[in-house]
């Protein structure tokens, strides 16, 4: 657990995550900042290549969610190439595209509850970290490890099949995909062997859910009474107002649900989007335009998606999203552990929309590309597993990038868990000198439940390593401690 | 025989060479039988506690961080793997080697888009934030590196094949299929 460390010599580990925490001379909180420490510089690089590399080339900012990129950079080379902006792709295209994509929100999601989020449930958020990690789970609870082990599995298999590779593939290109799904690919996903079979993913997939509401009956002060950050949530939602995590239109709730960005077209994002840069971290702060910089600010991700959508499209989702929905009172729910909730919702839409593409024709058989009139200019908007993801591209005469834009899904949710950090320590630490374990823990727990993805920006498998300073108000270190 | 130790750390890379270690899928159950992992990112060990065997490095050195990271790994590890692209010859991040780091700088801060409040012309540069290298590092131009599995990421097979080995001693097998790069 977090122990005492001495400033010099430099004992910063691996401090993706770093909390600066400043006090006054009554102990009162002054100021908190979460510092994201790493540059990488893309914006700059990619420009003088080739656009066709983009989605490629992009996907390496991450290698746990790379399909949301490559996705992402395809569509906002579709724009690029003529094909439209969301609704001009063949059906083999769109289809072929859907089902990477829903594969790898079942991965992702997967791996979040499973391998990251179960050793908090199964052995509490105050357990020793010593064995407080999955490879504990794996001896505890073998059955479960197991289901967490294959389910990651199946949704990387998805991925195979459409990208050709689990991690970095090349299924996207501008205007299309690149490959059918061949009949054997489309029987091992449907019935390969005991594992990889959608209806187990599905059965398993409810299972996860009733395990969580089981624990949410018996742990509600944990669940519901952890905190509340009531704010605006964003995502895209498709046209009549459903669930879609691949394309649509841009709309944003505020904390009572109601809409204060409108259904736009998101080739206009820059039109309702700012963002803000601060000198303290490299990973910028963006906000809704016309609301302003102090309170512009929202959150992304499944449970933004869960209060900015109207309904699910699938059947057995959209049972458990009118549960969750009554339960919240038809209110946006702020409580950051819903999140959790959020991601098994997700978890079975995608594998039910699995099932429906691997049972659809147009995979096996049709077009791949759309071909139009060159554009110079193209955004590629989808909602990434932890939140809205944005791509824009400008090329010039010869085809090479000379403009790129990314604001990726944690870069969203900075402003929401620099609030949620600055809350919990005001409500823990007023009026203390001294750094207690159980204060680290409530804002390490305050700052997970929203899955920063911290290799978009870093990340260390949703465990952030935190490091905290506390100074008085002349400026002096009074304490530094580490967590991870 | 008591368990290899393992520790894993990324540096400048994604966490996909992590998450290829992961495609392993249910051969992670025989991994855990196997080896004792230490400080990972897979487990909640941050720092060393002890000697390890196994130090697998994902990523190359972009910031003193990174350096100083890596340098802890080779000081505790008996034997140094670098795993993967960014860790053997900087990879993608290197893209940034041949132009100035004050233009990506710029472009990313003042010339942005949608950055439009920006007057000031801040850049961030708060003493919180570690100091980025003029270029990106490969791992073995900072310390020895006892092994090298290419690929982006390695496939899991070649990262399995390799564990076994160093942990059974035993000869490794690599067939065509798992050698190649992407």
């Amino acid at each position: 657990m977090g122990q005492k460390i001495t400033i010099e010599p430099v004992t910063r580990v691996e401090g993706h995550g770093k909390v600066t925490i400043h006090l006054d001379n009554e102990g009162k909180v002054e100021q908190t900042r979460l510092h994201i420490v790493e540059f990488r510089g893309f914006e700059r690089f990619v420009q003088g290549r080739p656009y066709w590399e983009m989605p490629v080339l992009v996907q390496r900012l991450c290698g746990i969610c790379p399909v949301s990129h490559h996705l992402a950079a395809a569509k906002a080379l579709d724009v690029i190439v003529g094909a439209g902006t969301g609704e001009g792709l063949t059906p083999t295209g769109e289809k072929m595209r859907r089902l990477m994509h829903y594969g790898q929100i079942f991965q992702s999601h997967s791996l979040h509850f499973f391998h990251l989020a179960s050793p908090d449930l199964l052995f509490g958020i105050d357990a020793d970290p010593l064995k407080r990690n999955i490879i504990n789970v794996a001896i505890q609870h073998r059955d479960l490890a197991v289901q967490g082990v294959m389910m990651r599995k199946y949704g990387q298999e998805v991925i195979k099949a459409t990208a050709g590779k689990k991690i970095h593939g090349t299924g996207a290109i501008a205007g299309g995909i690149n490959k059918h799904l061949t009949e054997e690919e489309r029987e091992y996903l449907l019935h390969g062997d005991e594992y990889m079979d959608i209806d187990k993913m599905i059965s398993w997939s409810q299972d996860a859910l009733e395990f969580f509401k089981d624990y949410h009956k018996k742990n509600k002060a944990l669940i519901d009474g952890f905190a509340e950050f009531p704010g605006s949530h964003l995502s895209l939602v498709r046209k009549d107002g459903a669930l879609d995590l691949y394309h649509g239109v841009l709309r944003a709730v505020d904390a009572e649900g109601k809409k204060i960005l409108h259904d736009v077209d998101y080739q206009d994002y820059y039109k309702y989007i700012d963002e803000e840069v601060r000198s303290w971290s490299y990973m910028k702060f963006p906000y809704l335009k016309e609301i302003g910089k102090a309170s512009g600010w929202y959150t992304v991700g499944p449970l933004a998606r869960m209060n900015t959508a109207e309904f699910i499209d699938t059947p057995l989702a959209q049972k458990e999203f009118e549960y969750f929905k009554q339960y919240n009172e038809g209110k946006p729910s702020h409580k950051p552990m819903h999140a959790h909730w959020a991601r098994l919702i997700e978890i079975l839409h995608a594998a039910e929309k699995i099932k429906q593409l691997l049972n659809d024709p147009d995979l096996m058989e049709g077009e791949l590309v759309t071909k139009g009139t060159k554009q110079f200019e193209g955004v590629g908007l989808i909602e990434a597993p932890r939140g809205t993801l944005f791509h824009h591209y400008k090329i010039g005469e010869n085809d090479m990038i000379t403009m790129a834009n990314l604001i990726v899904s944690t870069t969203n949710n900075n402003q929401p868990m620099n609030e949620a950090v600055n809350q919990v320590a005001v409500k823990v630490m007023t009026g203390r000198k001294e750094i207690t374990e159980g204060m680290m823990n409530a804002v390490e727990v305050a700052i997970r439940a929203y899955d920063p993805c911290l290799s978009c920006a870093t990340h260390a498998l949703g465990k952030m390593p935190l490091e905290f300073e506390v100074y008085d108000r002349y400026n002096n270190l009074i304490e530094r401690k580490f967590r991870h | 025989m008591s368990k290899a130790i393992i520790a894993t750390t990324s540096l400048a890379g994604c966490f996909g060479c992590h998450m290829s270690l992961l495609d392993i899928d249910d051969r992670i159950l025989e991994l855990i039988e196997l080896v004792e992992f230490n400080k990972s990112p897979v487990d909640d060990i941050k720092k060393f506690t002890k000697k390890c065997d196994i130090g697998l490095i994902e990523g190359g050195c972009c910031n003193s961080e990174n350096v100083h990271v890596l340098k802890e790994f080779r000081e505790h590890c008996r034997i140094l793997v670098s795993v993967g692209e960014c860790a053997i010859m900087g990879g993608l991040p290197a893209m940034r080697n041949g132009i100035p780091i004050r233009e990506c700088f710029e472009e990313a801060y003042l010339n942005c888009l949608t950055v439009v409040g920006n007057e000031a012309g801040i850049i961030p540069n708060d003493p919180e934030l570690p100091m980025l290298l003029d270029m990106v590092y490969p791992c073995h131009e900072i310390v020895k590196i006892d092994y090298f599995l290419p690929g982006c990421p390695p496939r899991a097979d070649l990262i399995w094949e390799a564990l076994v080995a160093l942990v059974t001693g035993d000869e490794m097998k690599l067939p065509y299929e798992v050698v190649k790069f992407d």
